[in-house]
């Protein structure tokens, strides 16, 4: 037999798992059932009838559920290939998810948070009983401590949006506490921070005020030195923002804030790459908070669950919601005394947060230690600099701002020449993508870089890796010149075809669910 | 300088010295010191990050963490009667099972045309839940139920164009701080007294408090303390009548049995997924829903993302797609966003879609009908004991019920230690966020307890009580 010849990075032959498989309700056999449900022992139904009867009428349900009755095997094979139609980070070169850090999420860590001594905990258990989840919880806290300069960390909010929406909260009741609640009304963010750093404040009530770049790409000083005044609340910001420049002059910005008497919360999404470099604290940041989920390697889980870990300074600790994690010494045990006052947020989510993704972020901490963490920021920047210096090499490629000069952990490229020349968008390049078994994402809308591609490497992809996610653009960017109607029309090689999206925006078209699905297209 | 980093670690391949070498050479720069160009050396740290070494390997890395965790003693291994917003279900293997497969674990922010599966999953998900609840839209979960609660009073707020919400004042009161937190300084909570002997919401002073102020009215079916509230279609239509909505928390392993909310009026549906297939992790497993009707006012409220189903460019195909994107915080309405989308909590979501696809209409029904029974019979056994009443509020419940040690002498502190050595979690104690109702606890009875179980709970408090 002949060897394969591997010397084309392009995977050609890709074809992603395809099962036309059924909507779940098409599945439904009456009678099948999936499992049998422990019933009560004839000695209970004696004693208590058979239970239902003693619901009022007004309160029983009268129809039978209009669930799929599917045997276990028909529900197993049917959530598999599921499964095997979607491209985990598991299965694919993930560089395409920019600022989202889809990086390897090392399954020890998975399997540890599975155990019984994790999975089967109570929240409410007495302290004495869970002293293993408080020790891993007060330990990761002091090791966020160490990265950021905090001096105090809650893993309440449940992944990074309500990390912001958790400093909006602590911002809110810091100046409850002064009784200018209503003078500071303004949050200052920058249009390249996560469109979150807008949203979650403004459920707080806040009016938004933005920053735009300057020539340069940096937040423009000039604009936020006009936009500063004994309004601002806070000015919070992510550093590199979600184009991969970092602000160097963030001291100045964060001093002027502090000079008007507001506060500073650094959205800190974009870490991986500064993990050991530089921290929150000596940038003169109030408060931050970290993606457990990203920079700490728990995995995404299709959207969670996750952990978006907010730090404080001492000034803003007794606003945090309740309780946290202490250690007097013998025991771990939780601390209601510091947020125990009038002014804390009292609480964001419910419990004590998502305890198992903690413990994988403290598996993955004390797998790299001081040294591995450094070198994951070292090897995430240097691999996001390789494929910047690649890819800016191809003439249909450019990324605005600072040329010449290094970016952080991820870029946002614009597509905008190749679009100009071809008639192919980054939308189509997108799709193309799948056709190699590569996933791309474009940014958050709205594009203020035209036709935006934003890849964010990682430390995670070896070199390798990078060179076949090149190797493709190359090849599609080649197919937009030679070939468009290809790139157009693709994707040719996934699970479906170009998906029209005409009816999403349409009430009389939307269906959300297969029920509604029935009502409008019988 | 301290000469930092660590070559050849497992998790970064690039880290091999030959491999960064050459990079480095690629972008014209001789070591890894180079990078951060813009990363100013005033706030540039000097030293490695002080904490732990890390450790020699995977094998050491499980020994440690097993033996930390070996700390903890959980509801396996003990008796567990603890509920109050985070429950012990039976979890079907096949729950752990779709959870645990890498794709769906690792997926994150893909387009349909690679996260197909991610995609008909979560649709698929919202689909189950609207045929639980009786309802025909359902968002992508949130973090919990109380961000749900939260939100669905929020988006009642906008729907009727007014600021004031009315909630039981039996709730639970860390639900209530966050929604109030949430809520501040937007929305003004106020909080509706209850019937003494029932535990239900109090109806003159529901007439007293409701105004055309009012923008919603919120309750729980199970309420918190796990009676059933009667009076739902009253509550609704007291409130329909003044222009308000009706928003329901509930909890969805009970509909097998329980009416749907809509039944008696509900517009707002909203609950946790953790009954349905996930397990408690100290209370990381929450993950919440929300729910109305397919009518524009409402869809157009949401400010989580909707997945839609589609067709696609060839006939024989279904497509999935985002319903009404520019309504999010990640469409056009960044500063003006009804609320923030990020990460929450969907893994949750495809595991509940995999128990109420297991479980089917039969299985939900019996494991509903199972709860009542052992719950009640739980009662009755309590009620057997002298000074123990089985459940303070004279209504009937599921799943969870109130029981007062008031007349024993002991307090529920004291009578949990004790239960606590003979490896029995016994339930919430309600003494500090409701003192008026004495010495009481929230006990949480489900289908994992047994006769035996329940029998062993009862010669317990028999011998701590006596």
């Amino acid at each position: 037999m002949k060897k394969i010849d591997r010397s084309c990075k392009v995977r050609k032959n890709f074809h992603q798992a395809k099962w036309d498989e059924a909507i779940i309700f098409e599945l439904s056999q009456k009678g099948e059932r999936g499992i049998l449900v422990p019933k009560a022992e004839t000695k209970i139904s004696e004693k208590v009838g058979d239970g239902i009867s003693k619901l009022p009428k007004n309160m029983k349900r009268k129809t039978v559920l209009n669930l799929p009755e599917m045997s276990q095997n028909r529900v197993l094979r049917h959530y598999t290939r599921l499964s095997q139609e979607t491209l985990g980070a598991d299965v694919n070169v993930e560089i395409g998810q920019g600022t989202c850090t889809v990086k390897y999420s090392p399954k020890i860590n998975d399997q540890l948070s599975r155990i019984p001594k994790m999975a089967e905990l109570h929240p409410l258990q007495d302290e004495s009983t869970v002293q293993g989840i408080l020790q891993i919880m007060y330990e990761t806290d002091l090791y966020l401590r160490e990265v950021s300069g905090m001096d105090r960390i809650t893993f309440q909010p449940g992944g990074g949006s309500q990390g912001v929406f958790t400093m909006a909260s602590l911002v809110y009741a810091y100046y409850k506490e002064k009784g200018e609640e209503n003078q500071r009304n303004e949050i200052i963010t920058t249009i390249y921070s996560h469109p979150s750093d807008a949203a979650a404040p403004h459920v707080k009530g806040y009016k938004i005020v933005y920053i735009h770049p300057d020539e340069n790409g940096y937040p423009d000083f000039e604009a936020f030195k006009a936009a500063v005044s004994d309004k601002t609340a806070a000015f919070f910001v992510a550093n590199p923002e979600d184009t991969g420049v970092y602000n160097k002059n963030i001291l100045k910005f964060t001093k002027l804030v502090h000079e008007h008497g507001g506060l500073c919360g650094y959205d800190q999404a974009n870490a991986n790459g500064l993990l050991g470099v530089t921290r929150a604290k000596e940038a003169g940041f109030d408060m931050c908070f970290f993606n457990l989920h990203k920079t700490f390697s728990t995995p995404h889980g299709c959207g969670g669950p996750a952990v978006g870990a907010t730090g404080v300074l001492k000034h803003i600790e007794k606003y945090l919601p309740a309780p946290l994690v202490d250690y007097d010494g013998e025991k771990y045990y939780l601390n209601y005394e510091i947020t125990n006052n009038p002014y804390s947020v009292g609480k964001i989510r419910s419990f004590n947060g998502v305890a198992q993704v903690v413990l994988k972020a403290y598996a993955w901490i004390r797998s790299l230690g001081p040294e591995g963490l450094y070198q994951v920021a070292k090897t995430a920047v240097l691999n996001n600099n390789y494929l910047f210096k690649k890819l800016m090499e191809l003439p249909y490629v450019d990324a605005p701002y600072i040329k010449g000069k290094q970016r952080v952990e991820q870029v946002r490229y614009t597509l905008e020449k190749l679009y100009n020349e071809t008639g192919v968008s980054t939308a189509d390049v997108q799709r193309r993508m799948m056709d190699f078994g590569m996933h791309y994402w474009q940014s958050h809308h709205p594009y203020y870089i035209p036709e935006p591609m934003t890849l964010e490497p990682t430390e995670t992809p070896s070199k390798a890796d990078l060179d076949e996610y090149i190797e493709t653009l190359k090849f599609i960017f080649n197919e937009a010149y030679t070939n468009p109607e290809i790139v157009k029309t693709a994707p040719h090689q996934s699970v479906c075809h170009y998906i029209d999206e005409s009816g999403m925006d349409d009430p009389e078209k939307w269906a959300v669910t297969w029920r509604s699905y029935q009502k409008k297209f019988k | 300088m301290t000469i930092r980093g660590f070559k050849n670690h497992p998790y970064i391949p690039n880290s091999v010295p030959e491999i960064e070498d050459e990079m480095l050479k690629e972008i014209g720069l001789n070591s890894i010191e180079e990078l951060h160009e813009d990363v100013p050396d005033e706030i540039k740290l000097k030293e490695n990050l002080n904490f732990p070494e890390a450790l020699g390997s995977e094998y050491e890395l499980k020994r440690h963490i097993e033996g930390i965790l070996n700390k903890n003693k959980n509801c396996l291994e003990n008796l567990n009667f603890l509920g109050a917003g985070c429950w012990q279900h039976y979890v079907p293997a096949i729950c752990d099972e779709i959870n645990g497969r890498g794709e769906f674990l690792t997926a994150y922010g893909g387009e349909p045309y690679n996260d197909f599966g991610r995609f008909q999953a979560l649709f698929e998900y919202q689909s189950l839940v609207a045929e639980l609840v009786d309802m025909e839209v359902v968002n992508v979960p949130t973090m919990d139920w109380t961000q749900a609660a939260a939100t669905a009073i929020s988006m009642a707020s906008r729907v009727v164009g007014k600021k004031q919400v009315l909630v039981p004042r039996l709730m639970d009161r860390e639900k209530l701080m966050a929604i109030k937190n949430y809520c501040e300084p937007v929305l003004e909570i106020v909080e509706v007294d209850y019937d003494k002997k029932t535990g239900c919401m109090c109806m003159d002073d529901l007439k007293k408090k409701i105004s055309d102020k009012t923008a919603a009215v919120y309750f729980e079916n199970p309420s918190y303390l796990g009676f059933i509230e009667v009076n739902g279609h009253k509550i609704s239509d007291i409130a329909h009548e003044l222009g308000a909505l009706s928003v329901v928390g509930v909890d969805p392993i009970s509909l097998g049995v329980i009416a749907p909310p809509p039944s008696y009026g509900a517009n707002i549906v909203c609950g946790d997924l953790q009954p349905l297939g996930v397990h408690m992790n100290y209370g990381g497993g929450q993950s919440g829903f929300m729910a109305t009707m397919d009518e524009e006012k409402y869809v157009m409220e949401f400010p989580s993302r909707l997945f839609g189903i589609a067709s696609t460019n060839v006939e024989g195909e279904y497509g999935f797609g985002d319903v009404a994107y520019d309504r999010t915080s990640f469409g056009n309405y960044r500063e003006n966003g009804k609320e923030y989308v990020g990460t929450q909590s969907a893994l949750w979501g495809i595991t509940a879609g995999v128990y109420l696809a297991t479980m089917g209409p039969k299985g939900m029904e019996e494991v509903g009908q199972t709860i009542m029974q052992k719950s009640q019979y739980a009662v009755r056994r309590l009620n057997e004991l002298d000074n123990i009443n089985g459940s303070y509020f004279d209504s009937v419940f599921f799943k969870e019920f109130v029981v007062d040690f008031s007349k024993t002498g002991k307090s529920v502190k004291e009578v949990n230690k004790a239960l606590l050595e003979k490896g029995i979690f016994g339930g919430k104690d309600l003494s500090e966020d409701f003192p008026e109702l004495g010495q009481c606890a929230l006990y949480c009875v489900t289908e994992v307890h047994t006769k035996t179980d329940i029998d062993k709970l009862i010669t317990a408090l028999e011998e701590i009580v006596l």
